[in-house]
């Protein structure tokens, strides 16, 4: 089949098209028709994806479904995956059919929901897929849109302020990246992103406005890069978006964006800014280095004091994304590898984390750390799975966010000790945020009038964490599984990377 | 077998916590119990049949990165035998004693089933420190090492409902985490300097790492000591010395068969465990080695000096362990990992059955832990106090002075101190300070236990009553260890250095060691490893290597698994008599003072409380260490998060970096404001159709 990956991509996208023209009605029966739709097209796209896992070669590390086509105006439609971004694909077909159960209970407006979801997931895709410029800009910047309209439809009070603030950040940072995209082509002549990889985008120094910048056209196309990237990570200090977006949205839409959402600024970093600027990575790496600490423990501390569990899990999504930024930047093998591993696991631990949190805010309505405590006692199946949640959150070992805190932080002590102190201290204070987050929601005694009828998780609920837990599991104790696939393309990455530096480094260094 | 031995307590943990509503609670207890005591039976077969061979066997490739590759693996060595042993032991009697002291509790009401849960943990736990000891490589090392911290902190929270016991269990995982910090700093260094994570590779690379200087952080480092120093780190956590104590006196909010197991036989021990099987790279660290005497011998003291005035029976107890942690910390700084191995094999059982043994006492007199309150109780629970008297006996160091013949405690303890007395002057002095104190607060707990008039409520005296079998047979068959493991073990641990040779698989000592110590020093090294000998002796003992590099050049390049220094072995068995003997005076001082005072003359400890109030605050606040700690770390780090959060991301962030384009939104948000939801739709079409303008403007430009 050599049409495997529009097959995944538009899938959902068809899906929303026939809710959009032919379903109608709002009804109990017309909304269960549209979730089964969804939940139909997304598993289809899920299986159609494992068939990529099956059979896609891991020893290749060029791109491997290539599919290539005109497309209008000239440009060229074209798609492939590697060992980078094949598990970003996976991820995201794996999470769609469970985020499409999650919202089984919503009512308001279903067949849009459900078409803005199906519509986000084909974006999504077709980011991590698409190998032309053009395309992926097209892909990067839709997807923004039923983003904003799911948290400023569905959301809570404040959706409004939050979906704009969202939207404003990611789209303000993604303007320089279309300028730099310009100027690639005007250089490069080609919008083909393995033809970029490979091209040398001219590194030497020149002078701006009397500032003479290291790494010249390089820099400053890093930079346009990294304005975009930094905002979807997010990096601190462009970071203060992700917890509003994450408190206003919904559920489903919290888990998607946390899971999913933000990987692909880790995916950009690795897809353009190290393979086809690598002179501008490497002189702003250390700056970036200590943007990814500051976030570790600034976002720690921070995540220390809140009072609203999705605020809280918020920025314990920033300080993890901080340690994929350090990985990404430690640029060797267990720092890129640790980088996507964690990727790969918070998609499934915070999904899950913000699944907790929509548990019992189906049931309370409040997100109040303060409303909840002793739920043990009634709700101990969800106690477990939230333990068990929030443990892989701190880098438990055994649990696959240990491996991608533990190799990023094993990368970058190579390069930078210091960056590698303050990011350890990290997992002190992740500890403390989480295991405190857990007391005060879980255990004490059950004492709260409101809490004494709460009931614990549904056959529906518990389906949706099953799968969750087995990955978490199964990628903390046999992790190999995701460190073979991503393994060669890592190291084509990393030895390119380190190929067109230390000349570049030299002069750099002075 | 080993595989047996590792996953039997595993599948117990998924039988037991899952299984129990189909199987029901008492079958749940029952087969977990019976999965660690088929593991402790093997490990005894494995302890004793031992041939010296190191078995490496591999059951799943783990973390696979570059160089980086660590396997989840099994290796039996002797130090694995030993602590298989120790940790099967155990925890197979403490499951069967949790049969009893858990079968009534008044922290659950009608209905609520705990039992199961607590026998998973308990058996979860093991399985987590099997891990940690018959680990191959650190990374699995460390999974075990946070295992058995989840395990501990959900033994310590058991009962969930009491906020001392919520608190206690995160305290626990928090401060250990700060150890963890250091742990996995080491880690990444050795990973670093070494490309490995697996011991075989790391001994073989530790003398080249006597050698490096790494740089970390604003200095040059030697490497080894660097690298001790960080793994010592993790060691202090785990094992709760001095600065990252804090957590362990307030582990006993956990049930007693917990404290017993976790927080005085095994779990703590980890942290010796650890710095012993890294012997061959601390054998290179001499300054990480002085680091660990004067952190192991402060401890003891410290712990010590707090446990005279505590009056919660598990705490006098808990301070002690910490304490006694201190002596084989000083042990392995000082060289001599076979002692610190040997005062934590003996230690398991006599701290074990003190443990057990308070719980029983805990049990007769209805979950009341104040030692004020009991008093006569020797007649009440005669079994119990005959336990508990071995256990003393061993814990002070009871024996006959310049033999070998004595309790457990005596011949580790007084092996711990003989080592110290050669090592280094400021540890010996603390620890026979400590020896001193640990005998009065052991007899204390004794005298106020057991003799005199009961105080307290008299219905609960009259209803105290002895516990029931289960509970009992583990306190049997844990006072022959506390008797008899010193007496039968000695030679292997410390006695005899060929015995220990041959038993910990080293290399036979080189047969050229004709005139002096110094060359002993030399033999212990096998080949790989080398000695970093007493500055005075240093140059001699160059001179001896080369000769017996030249030598064991021949010989097949053995990899040092296991190191320790031989010349202080010698030296600690030619200690002149009267340091043979000061742990014994120390001991029957402390005695007397305990008898003096609590016997004797009652009214005593009062005065004296009154007469030195500030010194007894001071004590009896643990030398104010949890307010400290509170003051500069917990505080200034929520008050920091408070900051940040508010004036960082509020009025830096959202308000001046982003001025400009955040005061959009308030001006959009008025908008949308007043209308509903559905005009969203608008504006997001008016976006689509500014996204197609860019892609427009970009394709015309970029055709040209």
């Amino acid at each position: 089949m050599n049409n495997l990956l529009s097959l995944i991509t538009f899938t959902p996208a068809v899906a929303a098209l026939i809710l959009a023209l032919f379903l109608r009605g709002n009804d109990a029966g017309a909304q269960r028709n549209a979730k089964v739709l969804a939940l139909l097209a997304t598993s289809i796209s899920f299986a159609a994806s494992l068939l990529l896992l099956v059979g896609f070669d891991p020893a290749n590390t060029a791109m491997q479904f290539v599919e290539e086509a005109p497309w209008i105006m000239g440009l060229t439609y074209k798609m492939g995956v590697d060992g980078i971004s094949l598990p970003f694909v996976l991820l995201t077909t794996f999470l769609m059919p469970l985020t499409i159960l999650s919202t089984w209970a919503v009512t308001d407006r279903v067949k849009d929901y459900m078409i803005a979801f199906l519509l986000l997931e084909t974006m999504i895709l077709g980011v991590f897929c698409a190998l032309d410029l053009v395309l992926f800009y097209l892909f990067f910047e839709a997807g923004l849109i039923p983003m904003f309209l799911i948290i400023g439809i569905w959301g809570g009070a404040n959706r409004i302020y939050a979906a704009f603030k969202f939207f404003l950040y990611t789209f303000l940072g993604s303007v320089l990246m279309l300028v730099a995209m310009v100027g690639m082509f005007v250089m490069a002549s080609t919008t083909d992103i393995p033809t970029l990889m490979a091209f040398d985008f001219p590194a030497e120094p020149m002078t701006v406005l009397g500032i003479t910048l290291a790494g010249g056209v390089q820099t400053l196309l890093f930079l346009a890069f990294l304005a975009s990237f930094a905002v979807k990570m997010p990096m601190w200090p462009v970071h203060t978006w992700l917890p509003d977006a994450h408190v206003q949205a919904p559920t489903a839409g919290s888990v998607l964006l946390a899971a999913v959402l933000l990987k692909m600024g880790g995916y950009g970093f690795l897809r353009f800014s190290l393979p086809m600027f690598p002179a501008g990575a490497a002189e702003m790496t250390t700056i970036i280095l200590w943007m990814s600490a500051i976030a570790i423990v600034y976002t720690s501390l921070v995540a220390l004091v809140q009072t609203d569990m999705k605020k809280l899990i918020a920025y314990s999504s920033v300080a993890h994304m901080g340690y994929v930024t350090m990985g990404i930047f430690a640029a060797n093998q267990q720092g890129v590898d640790g980088a996507m591993f964690q990727m790969i696991s918070h998609g499934f631990i915070s999904g899950a984390l913000f699944l907790c949190v929509g548990v019992i805010y189906d049931r309370m309505h409040t997100r109040e750390i303060d409303a909840y405590g002793g739920l043990v006692s009634r709700m101990p199946a969800y106690a477990l799975v939230f333990m068990f949640f929030t443990m892989a959150n701190v880098g438990l070992p055994g649990t696959s966010g240990f491996v991608g805190e533990f190799l990023t932080l094993m990368g970058i002590f190579q390069v930078n000790t210091w960056v590698a102190v303050v990011a350890t201290s990290g997992v002190i204070l992740s500890a403390a945020y989480a295991l405190w987050l857990y007391r005060r929601v879980t255990f004490g005694a059950l004492v709260k009038e409101s809490l004494k009828s709460i009931t614990d998780m549904s056959r529906r609920e518990r389906a949706i964490f099953a799968p969750l837990i087995i990955m978490t599991l199964l990628l903390g104790v046999y992790p190999a599984a995701v460190t073979d696939l991503i393994g060669p393309s890592v190291a084509a990455l990393v030895t390119d990377y380190a190929a067109s530096v230390p000349q570049l480094a030299e002069a750099a260094t002075h | 077998m080993a595989q047996m031995i590792l996953f039997a307590p595993l599948v117990g943990a998924i039988l037991a916590g899952f299984g129990w509503r189909i199987i029901g609670e008492r079958s749940a207890q029952v087969l977990a119990t019976a999965l660690v005591f088929l593991a402790a039976i093997l490990s005894w077969v494995i302890f004793i049949g031992f041939d010296g061979q190191t078995q490496h066997i591999t059951v799943l490739r783990f973390i696979d990165s570059g160089a980086l590759a660590a396997d989840w693996g099994i290796r039996v060595d002797r130090m694995t035998a030993i602590m298989l042993v120790v940790v099967n032991s155990v925890s197979a009697l403490v499951h069967l004693y949790s049969f009893g002291y858990m079968a009534h509790d008044e922290n659950w009401g009608a209905g609520e089933a705990y039992r199961a849960r607590f026998f998973a943990y308990l058996s979860f736990f093991t399985f987590s420190m099997l891990a940690l000891v018959t680990s191959d490589n650190l990374i699995q090392m460390f999974f075990g090492w946070e295992g058995v911290g989840v395990a501990s902190y959900l033994l310590i929270g058991f009962y969930f409902k009491k906020e001392t016991a919520n608190a206690a269990s995160i305290k626990a995982f928090v401060v250990n985490r700060v150890g963890d910090f250091g742990f996995a700093l080491g880690i990444f260094a050795l990973f670093y300097l070494t490309g490995s994570v697996k011991f075989d590779d790391i001994f073989a690379a530790a003398p080249q790492l006597a050698e490096t200087q790494l740089h970390f952080l604003w200095a040059e480092w030697n490497a080894a000591n660097l690298i001790g120093v960080l793994l010592f780190i993790g060691a202090m956590g785990k094992s709760a010395q001095l600065f990252l104590h804090t957590w362990l006196p307030d582990a006993m909010e956990g049930p007693t068969p917990v404290s017993a197991l976790i927080h005085a036989a095994t779990m703590v021990t980890a942290g010796v465990f650890l710095v012993s099987r890294m012997s061959p790279l601390y054998e290179v660290a001499p300054y990480a080695r002085d680091m660990i005497v004067v952190v192991g011998a402060t401890t003891a003291f410290f712990a010590a000096t707090v446990g005279l005035v505590q009056n919660d029976i598990k705490r006098v107890i808990a301070y002690s362990t910490c304490s006694q942690l201190g002596y084989m910390f000083v042990a392995a700084g000082v060289g001599m990992y076979p002692v610190a191995m040997f005062h934590l094999f003996t230690h398991a059982f006599f701290k074990a059955m003190l443990f057990l043994g308070a719980g029983s006492v805990i049990h007769a007199m209805h979950h009341e832990q104040d030692m004020r309150l009991y008093g006569g109780l020797r007649k009440k629970i005669p079994f119990t106090f005959w336990m508990m008297m071995i256990g003393t006996l061993a814990i002070t160091g009871v024996g006959i002075p310049l033999t070998h013949f004595g309790f457990a405690g005596f011949l580790s303890k007084d092996a711990v101190i003989e080592s110290a007395f050669v090592g280094s002057s400021y540890a010996f002095t603390l620890l026979v300070i400590a020896a001193l104190m640990t005998s009065f607060y052991s007899w204390r707990l004794m005298f106020m236990t057991f003799f005199g008039a009961p105080r307290g409520d008299a219905h609960t005296h009259d209803h105290a009553h002895e516990s029931p079998v289960v509970m009992l047979v583990p306190l049997g068959a844990l006072s022959l260890g506390a008797i008899f493991a010193g007496m039968i073990w000695f030679n292997n641990f410390f006695g005899d250095e060929a015995k220990m040779r041959d038993w910990f698989a080293m290399e036979p000592a080189a047969a050229h060691h004709s005139d002096s110590a110094h060359s002993e020093g030399e033999a212990k090294v096998e080949g790989a490893a080398k000695v970093e000998g007493e500055a005075q002796v240093e140059g001699e003992a160059q001179a001896a290597e080369q000769a017996d590099a030249h030598e064991s050049g021949a010989a097949p390049a053995g990899t040092a698994k296991f190191a320790f220094n031989s010349e202080v072995l010698h030296a600690a068995h030619e200690v002149p008599k009267w340091v043979k003997v000061s742990p014994f005076v120390a001991m029957v001082l402390g005695l007397s003072l305990a008898w003096l005072f609590y016997i004797k003359n009652p009214s005593l400890p009062a005065a004296l409380a009154r007469q030195q109030a500030p010194l007894y605050r001071f004590l009896l606040n643990k030398w104010y260490f949890d307010e400290l700690y509170d003051v500069i770390f917990v505080r200034p780090a929520m008050w920091l998060g408070r900051q940040l959060w508010t004036k960082g991301d509020g009025a830096v962030i959202d308000g001046a970096l982003n001025g400009v384009a955040m005061g959009l939104v308030p001006r959009l948000t008025r908008l949308a404001g007043r209308a509903q939801s559905g005009y969203v739709f608008t504006y997001a079409f008016a976006m689509v159709l500014g996204i197609a303008a860019l892609i427009t403007w970009m394709t015309l430009f970029g055709g040209r």
